[in-house]
């Protein structure tokens, strides 16, 4: 042991007498080719299930762009949109469903969830959303928290459609950690629920959560400003860092030492890992978009931002989305300032907008949650149609976890996520009738046992119950 | 007598309004039960409905609201919350729900602590929420204490019924503050109630180690007598079958149940019992160990046990969100369309959060409904009352049209326009 630290000391003094002259063995290492460590050690292996070749008919279609086609008709097959119009030819074999009445829309995506983080049943030995050891935390993975058997997937899927969805860490923390976009299939561990491709998100937080967990153990940050500083002192360590590693894959010689919480915000100043930050009031959006350019990172957006209908123009100006509820307030000092009309009167500014859940519940009517905002918008003169508001739902989170050129809208070659609802699916009164996910039937609610139940759930009372 | 006083001091305490008021021409929503009438009328004189429904006479020199094109329905009543209690719940000096540091339990009072002024009862208002059931919080011990029921008028007395109920926790709640087991806390229920019935008797000192406080233990002689209900929380179909058995042991008791997610696995026993239901209406999740078999047909299932069901907001941003039982019940009749599902008919949905709670808290012939004598809570809407994309034109409590402006609309309205204009935006108010 003795040895083993004295070892460690002669190397480094070594080291530095080594300055003056360089040692040969390192300059003499040629750049390395390819990614300089392994970027996906924990790869994704969702596979899509099996489908039939499908054809919807006389079905109003938003295809989650903003484009409407009424009695129109849509088809699907081997995982992918195929077409969709007036009217279109079903192929030999295929399935055809008469959808008179009802609607197709491309399946609901949930930027903010913390599904698997957070499960059902809310017990201590399940809660693993928060590492709230440290407030700086970039090095904590949500994925590796994820319990892929979180009866709230079921519920999300059956009751709102939601065919994928992005688990975050709370926000106790300054730099919670990565987050990480699934396919709403269950499978048998997190890997397999992992969307392919998807970039991974760092989930940051301003205001009272961290300010008030640190700040009552007596420890940085207990303001504020503090949130600010620590932030500002975690990214001067991140430029360093990815300084270091930019002049190793130009220049070479011995590779810098390893650290998984830089390695994130490496990812950010690259622009390879996207910013979720969670923020509610106006002013502390300003500052954060401030230090973003202070540090060379972009927001992609900002969570919760009850007050973004205040700065509508200069989250416009700067490129920055909100994600938002309809409704929630008054919970706590920083969403006190909450109107039922953000998410229209940042759509009207032209503002990157869309809805989102944080919650077990709310996941189950994201649809409901954008009728009753745009309701209220419509009610003061912001008039956005019903298909153009479903974007709020499909293509811009879709656009926010990096994934729209995969799903979120309903174009042909992208993925089959769609949702078959039995009426207007902006009415209270209208429920998923059915939900494919890469083309395959993963709910059906004429089919018992087309209705998933988790491995939690077998056994239990209401098993395979209607929820 | 003594009830008698009660009542004559209600109506003192209420604002009448002393004219005749005619609102014409609506889609009239009874709140009983029935389903909505086309083309109605609603008769108001000094604060009471006269008449609803269709063929209403207008007496001469009334004034007429028209409300054609709109639907008109009985007031909201949110079945459980804790409005006006509370302002903001993160910042505590506002939250005056639950006193764990306080020697005292079932005589603490809500009712002085109601703000008339308090933001969620004007924002909850403005969406056509007009009474409440308003519950403290548990602190240390299983009874939470004394309820009151409120009205959300713009004026300075909230407060429709103090001690209008007792709030007690019998599941995983009441076990924690009963030192840890459900065993414990049925000890403790059945310990306090014979205290207050031995306070009942006159009986100072028979033996008895006395565990409450006097006032506690007094608070509680309404609810052995039978003369207060008492609303206990349980979720778990066994905590609520042990609950329905307390009635055998202290037969007068006015039980009401409190959440039952799992309630639909024994409505048959709670509906032999004639025990009425405040349920949440969308709890499907197995939240905790005590409501794995939730369900959204929970009330559904009940209702149709003949269980008397209502929606409350049961540890779901109870201090602020009532407004959303309109769309909780416009949730159980989209219900009725899912199979294997049970919801609720649309006059059904909308009795859940009129005329079910009002009877559920004893109140059923003075609010909850559109019925001749009760009071004229009344909304009229732009639409369909549950359906998410309506909202109320006009609130009236007691016959008195109320403001539906707020803090909301207000910072809506200053921020329509983001950019500051020739001056900042603290100079547009």
């Amino acid at each position: 042991m003795l040895r083993k630290l004295l070892g460690g000391a002669a190397l480094l003094a070594l080291a530095a007498c080594g300055q003056a002259e360089k040692p040969k063995s390192a300059s003499s290492a040629p750049p390395p080719k390819g990614p300089l460590f392994a970027m996906d050690p924990y790869p994704s292996t969702y596979h899509s299930y099996p489908g039939v070749p499908t054809l919807v008919t006389n079905v109003t279609i938003y295809d989650g762009e903003g484009g409407r086609i009424d009695n129109g008709s849509i088809l699907f097959a081997d995982g992918k949109v195929v077409s969709l119009g007036a009217s279109v030819e079903a192929p030999a074999g295929a399935m055809v469903i008469d959808g008179r009445g009802k609607w197709v829309t491309p399946g609901v995506i949930d930027v903010h969830s913390h599904l698997g983080d957070y499960p059902s049943p809310q017990v201590q030995a399940l809660s693993d959303g928060n590492e709230m050891t440290s407030p700086v935390t970039p090095q904590v993975w949500a994925e590796h928290s994820v319990w892929p058997q979180d009866p709230g997937f079921s519920r999300a899927l059956v009751n709102g459609g939601v065919t994928t969805l992005q688990i975050l860490p709370g926000s106790a923390n300054l730099f919670g950690g990565r987050s990480v976009t699934l396919k709403n299939v269950y499978a048998r561990t997190m890997q397999g629920m992992k969307f392919p491709g998807a970039p991974y998100g760092l989930k940051m937080a301003c205001g009272e959560n961290p300010k008030r967990v640190y700040g009552s153990k007596n420890q940085p940050p207990g303001t504020r400003m503090g949130n600010v500083a620590t932030d500002r002192a975690t990214w001067l360590k991140a430029k360093d860092y990815m300084a270091k590693w930019d002049k190793y894959a130009e220049k070479g010689g011995e590779p810098p030492a390893r650290d998984i919480q830089m390695d994130t915000l490496m990812g950010v100043l690259k622009g390879e890992i996207l910013v979720h930050n969670h923020c509610y009031r106006a002013d502390e959006m300003a500052i954060v978009m401030d230090m973003a350019k202070e540090f060379g990172y972009k927001v992609t957006a900002f969570h919760h931002a009850v007050e973004s209908y205040k700065i509508a123009d200069l989250l416009k100006a700067n490129g920055v989305c909100s994600a938002v509820w309809a409704d929630w307030w008054g919970f706590k000092m920083e969403s006190y300032d909450a109107v039922n009309e953000n998410l229209p009167l940042l759509h009207k500014a032209g503002a990157c907008a869309m809805i989102h859940s944080d919650d077990a519940n709310g996941i189950q009517r994201l649809n409901q949650e954008v009728a009753k905002t745009l309701a209220d918008g419509r009610r003061i003169g912001i008039n956005v149609s019903d298909e153009e508001a479903w974007t709020w739902l499909a293509i811009g989170p879709a656009k926010a976890l990096g994934i729209a050129d995969k799903t979120g809208s309903l174009k042909p070659g992208k993925m089959a996520d769609i949702v078959l609802w039995n009426g207007n699916p902006l009415s209270v009164y209208t429920r998923p009738e059915k939900v494919w996910v890469d083309g395959a039937l993963l709910y059906d609610a004429n089919d018992p046992k087309r209705r998933p139940v988790s491995d939690f759930e077998l056994g239990q009372p209401g098993e395979g119950d209607v929820k | 007598m003594k009830r008698l006083l009660l009542c004559a001091a209600a109506l003192i305490a209420s604002p009448l309004s002393a004219e005749t008021i005619a609102i014409t021409g609506g889609r009239i929503a009874i709140g009983d039960g029935s389903q909505p009438i086309d083309n109605g009328t609603v008769l108001i004189r000094d604060g009471r409905i006269v008449a609803a429904g269709s063929g209403v006479a207008v007496p001469a020199g009334a004034r007429r609201i028209d409300a054609a094109g709109k639907w008109v329905s009985p007031g909201l009543v949110a079945g459980f919350t804790r409005i006006g209690i509370v302002e903001v719940d993160g910042v505590s000096q506002t939250d005056d729900s639950e006193a764990d540091g306080s020697p005292f339990s079932a005589a603490i009072d809500v009712a002085p602590a109601v703000n008339p002024k308090a933001g969620p009862i004007a924002v909850n208002r403005a969406e056509g929420v007009t009474r409440a059931v308003v519950a403290p919080a548990p602190g240390k011990s299983i009874f939470a204490g004394q309820g009151a029921i409120i009205d959300l008028g713009a004026d300075a007395d909230a407060v429709m019924r103090p001690r209008a109920f007792q709030f007690m926790e019998f599941g995983e709640a009441g076990a924690l503050s009963s030192g840890g087991s459900r065993a414990a806390a049925h000890v403790a229920f059945r310990n306090a109630l014979m205290e207050a019935q031995a306070m009942a008797r006159g009986a100072s000192d028979d033996g008895f180690e006395r565990q409450l406080t006097r006032l506690d233990a007094q608070a509680l002689v309404p609810i052995v007598n039978g003369t207060v209900p008492l609303l206990i929380h349980v979720e778990r179909a066994s905590d609520i079958l042990r609950t329905l058995e307390l009635a055998r042991e202290f037969p007068k008791l006015k039980l009401v149940l409190v959440g039952a997610s799992e309630g639909w696995t024994v409505a048959p026993q709670i509906a032999a019992a004639k025990v009425p239901v405040i349920a949440s209406a969308l709890a499907d999740l197995p939240a905790s160990f005590e409501s794995l078999a939730a369900t959204q047909s929970n009330i559904g299932r009940l209702k149709a046990a003949g269980v008397n069901v209502s929606i409350g907001m049961i540890n779901d941003d109870e201090a602020r969100q009532a407004r959303l039982i309109k769309q909780y019940a416009g949730n159980l009749v989209g219900l009725t369309r899912v199979p294997g599902a049970s919801g609720l008919d649309w006059g059904a949905a909308l009795a859940t959060i009129t005329s079910k709670p009002a009877e559920a808290v004893g109140l059923g012939s003075e609010i909850g409904s559109l019925k001749p004598g009760l009071r004229a809570d009344i909304v009229v809407w732009d639409g369909d009352p549950l359906e998410l994309s309506s909202a109320p034109t006009l609130v009236m409590i007691d016959g008195v049209e109320q403001p539906l402006e707020n803090r909301q609309t207000k910072l809506r309205d200053r921020f329509r326009q983001a950019p500051e204009g020739a001056l900042p935006k603290a100079y547009e108010w």
